[in-house]
């Protein structure tokens, strides 16, 4: 029976619980925290202790723990004993992919249900990733930045298989929300662990391409700009040696709109040793009021012009700034601790 | 106090994503809370500012003696209730009485497994998260009753018996495995001064491998860069002293950034602010600046600690508790680590991690200053000393 939807029969009226006596929780005289338990909640917990402590891996007892996860998805010792029951009754689990896609309706954001998910999945192995992929994805329509859906994607496709549509899935979630930073990771994991792929190196060209295009129709989503540094990660030279990382940055500085992200970038590109052309130095020194003009590098300018344009991180402009002259501009790299 | 503007609701030349509605409906929700603060006279400003300390010690207090049916669905959470409730009292500066202070221990030591670790109530296998809940609790109550209750020994067996193959913990048995795991263990087993070379084998691996591109940390390798598991990732590597392992400059430009227009943090790149990481980021970002204190001897903001404190005493705080944002209920979760990042952002870092942190810069009238915190654990500062010096003495013994 479905304990939400139906009469429910108290267990104590059921017959075949006849021979079960409850175990009543041990809270002591005066608990702190007390819950009032509805009498259900109370008497259903009551018996599965009853069974959870005779260790009983029967039939009833995988039911009795349908109806504690429908009162609390998050109780792990029942869904724990749950799996050691499915194991031991051999059963069939394409019941636990129904059991977990109902509970996911209600709520899909339980570390509990996730995981049990996973076991399930394991146990099909790689027959089953179609599937496992679809049930994301159903979940993403209505919350396409669920953290632990996007977890079990990443388990499904690591584990099982699934990847050759995957970068179309992610263009597509970008497609219809340019903003949706679960994608722009997922896209880094597709491409940076994608068997097919031969990895970063080889398919930065087209990304970075892509990823440009992205900032340039919105130059102030932070995603892109994050993901164009991801892209050149580990490899510092091709960073500040790839014109189009400062063109995409003048071009932002030159267009009047929101260039936090753009200063931030060619922060990061001065730092790393890159020498700025003279279009960019024009571009910066129209940003800088006359009176501010007095910091001796470009880096250090460009620290300024940010403490002024974004007022938010001014005590890390100045972090900034001030660690460059230090030496330490790595920030805090080499920090003792304790 | 400045009004601020909404940042983009000007630029509507697409048609937006569901990604901006969202945050545009939010920043018109706060600006006009702000706003409407602007117009009033001074007094009314400060009565908007103030910390309403009296409902704040009835709603946790009243949870800690009843909580409702609704509570069903966080049953096996009960210590993590005790820990938010404690905690935040502690924050406060006020205490329990004799008598909920024994019901307390009595009731954790309930949830105490005869193996080691404890559960999420009575009977429920142990967790490495209610483990590090009710240690938290025990601890905040502080006192030989409450610190002796706890059986380390036992714990040390259960913590070595959560070890995974990956480097990392899973949560109990048979279950999860990720950052959080890790930096609950390894926090319990700091706390109770049982951390040791096995324990620590193989985590600093684990969590290298869920620093993300953005720069923060991810539950697992290959998840986005999230507030709550950087925290965790950040303060278990410098318990186990390998946070130079890190890429620090990435970490704390992800983490600059998480500070929205709001003034309080989002979780996750273009998301939408909450209270909680008012403590995830804001506690991340004074462990960075204890970090940069201890390097260069100057112990210098990273955030805008006005900016936060206004968005939590403005915008989360209710009636009695504090909320994730305008619109939502309050709860004990919330109201912890609404507290937790007030605190945090109140004080000044020493460069000695040992040493206490000074009062900085508290918005509002001054009696809104909370105690300050150990913001490696998470718990008040003397309570986690006095802590340390029970557990120390107790292995010289």
């Amino acid at each position: 029976m479905d304990s939400d939807e139906d009469e429910r029969i108290p267990l104590r009226q059921r017959p075949e619980w006849s021979d079960i006596t409850p175990v009543p929780q041990d809270d002591g005289p005066n608990p702190v925290v007390p819950i009032a338990y509805s009498e259900e909640f109370a008497e259903t917990m009551d018996y599965f202790r009853a069974v959870y402590l005779a260790d009983e891996r029967s039939h009833r007892a995988l039911q009795l723990t349908s109806e504690a996860i429908h009162f609390n998805a998050g109780n792990y010792t029942v869904w724990q004993f749950r799996r050691v029951i499915l194991e031991t009754l051999n059963a069939d689990l394409h019941d636990e992919l129904e059991f977990v896609e109902h509970l996911a309706s209600k709520n899909s954001k339980n570390y509990q249900l996730w995981h049990h998910r996973r076991w399930v999945a394991e146990k099909f192995g790689s027959e089953a990733a179609g599937r496992e992929l679809e049930f994301t994805k159903n979940i993403f329509l209505n919350d396409a930045k669920n953290y632990h859906a996007w977890s079990h994607r990443q388990w499904v496709l690591q584990n099982l298989g699934g990847w050759e549509y995957e970068l179309a899935y992610c263009d597509k979630l970008l497609e219809d929300d340019i903003f949706n930073n679960s994608a722009w990771n997922q896209r880094y994991f597709v491409i940076t662990r994608h068997p097919g792929l031969g990895g970063i190196e080889g398919i930065r060209d087209s990304e970075v391409n892509y990823t440009i295009k992205a900032i340039l129709t919105k130059p102030e989503n932070e995603s892109p700009w994050r993901y164009l540094r991801g892209l050149y990660k580990n490899n510092m030279n091709a960073f500040i040696t790839d014109s189009k990382v400062s063109t995409v940055c003048l071009k932002v500085l030159t267009s009047k709109v929101n260039c936090v992200f753009a200063l931030s970038l060619l922060l990061d590109l001065l730092v790393h040793g890159f020498e700025p052309t003279q279009d960019l130095k024009s571009a910066l020194e129209s940003l800088i009021p006359e009176s501010n003009n007095l910091d001796s590098g470009a880096a250090a300018r460009v620290c300024s012009v940010l403490e002024i344009m974004d007022p938010m991180r001014v005590n890390y402009w100045r972090w900034r700034k001030s660690s460059l002259s230090s030496h330490v501009e790595d920030g805090v790299k080499n920090l003792s601790v304790h | 106090m400045t009004c601020m503007e909404p940042s983009s609701s000007s630029s509507a030349e697409w048609k937006a994503t569901a990604s901006q509605e969202e945050q545009w409906a939010l920043e018109h929700h706060v600006f006009r809370i702000y706003q409407l603060f602007c117009k009033i006279p001074p007094k009314s400003q400060a009565v908007m500012l103030e910390l309403q300390r009296d409902n704040h010690i009835e709603y946790l207090m009243k949870g800690l003696r009843q909580l409702g049916p609704s509570f069903s669905v966080l049953d096996a959470n009960r210590p993590w209730i005790c820990y938010w409730i404690l905690h935040s009292i502690a924050l406060l500066g006020d205490c329990v009485d004799e008598d909920l202070e024994s019901n307390a221990i009595d009731f954790l030591r309930r949830c105490q497994d005869q193996h080691g670790g404890y559960g999420g109530g009575p009977g429920q296998m142990p967790h490495l998260a209610t483990t590090y809940a009710a240690v938290n609790s025990l601890i905040t109550l502080g006192g030989h009753k409450a610190l002796s209750s706890i059986n380390r020994g036992k714990i040390y067996s259960f913590l070595r018996r959560m070890k995974h193959t990956s480097g990392g913990f899973s949560m109990h048995d048979g279950g999860e495995v990720d950052v959080r795991a890790c930096y609950t263990a390894i926090s319990v087993a700091s706390a109770l001064s049982i951390l040791d070379k096995e324990l620590i084998l193989g985590v600093g691996d684990y969590i290298l491998s869920c620093q993300t591109y953005e720069g923060g940390i991810a539950g697992e390798p290959g998840s986005e860069a999230h507030g709550g598991y950087t925290f965790c990732g950040l303060a278990a590597m410098i318990l186990i002293n390998e946070v130079n392992r890190l890429d620090l400059p990435n970490l704390t430009d992800w983490l600059v950034f998480r500070q929205g227009v709001e003034g309080g943090f989002q979780g996750r790149t273009n998301k939408l602010v909450d209270g909680c990481y008012s403590f995830w980021q804001g506690g991340a970002a004074v462990l960075i600046q204890r970090l940069h204190a201890a390097s260069v001897g100057e112990a210098e903001d990273l955030f805008q600690s006005h900016a936060l404190q206004q968005y939590i005493l403005l915008c989360s705080q209710v009636e009695g508790g504090f909320r994730d944002k305008p619109g939502k209920s309050r709860d004990h979760y919330h109201t912890c680590y609404c507290l937790s990042g007030l605190s945090a952002a109140q004080f000044r870092w020493p460069k000695d991690a040992d040493s206490e942190p000074l009062p900085g810069f508290v918005l509002g009238p001054y009696s809104n200053l909370l105690e300050p915190i150990n913001p490696l654990y998470n718990i008040v500062f003397d309570r986690y000393d006095e802590a340390r010096e029970f557990f120390t003495e107790s292995n010289d013994a």
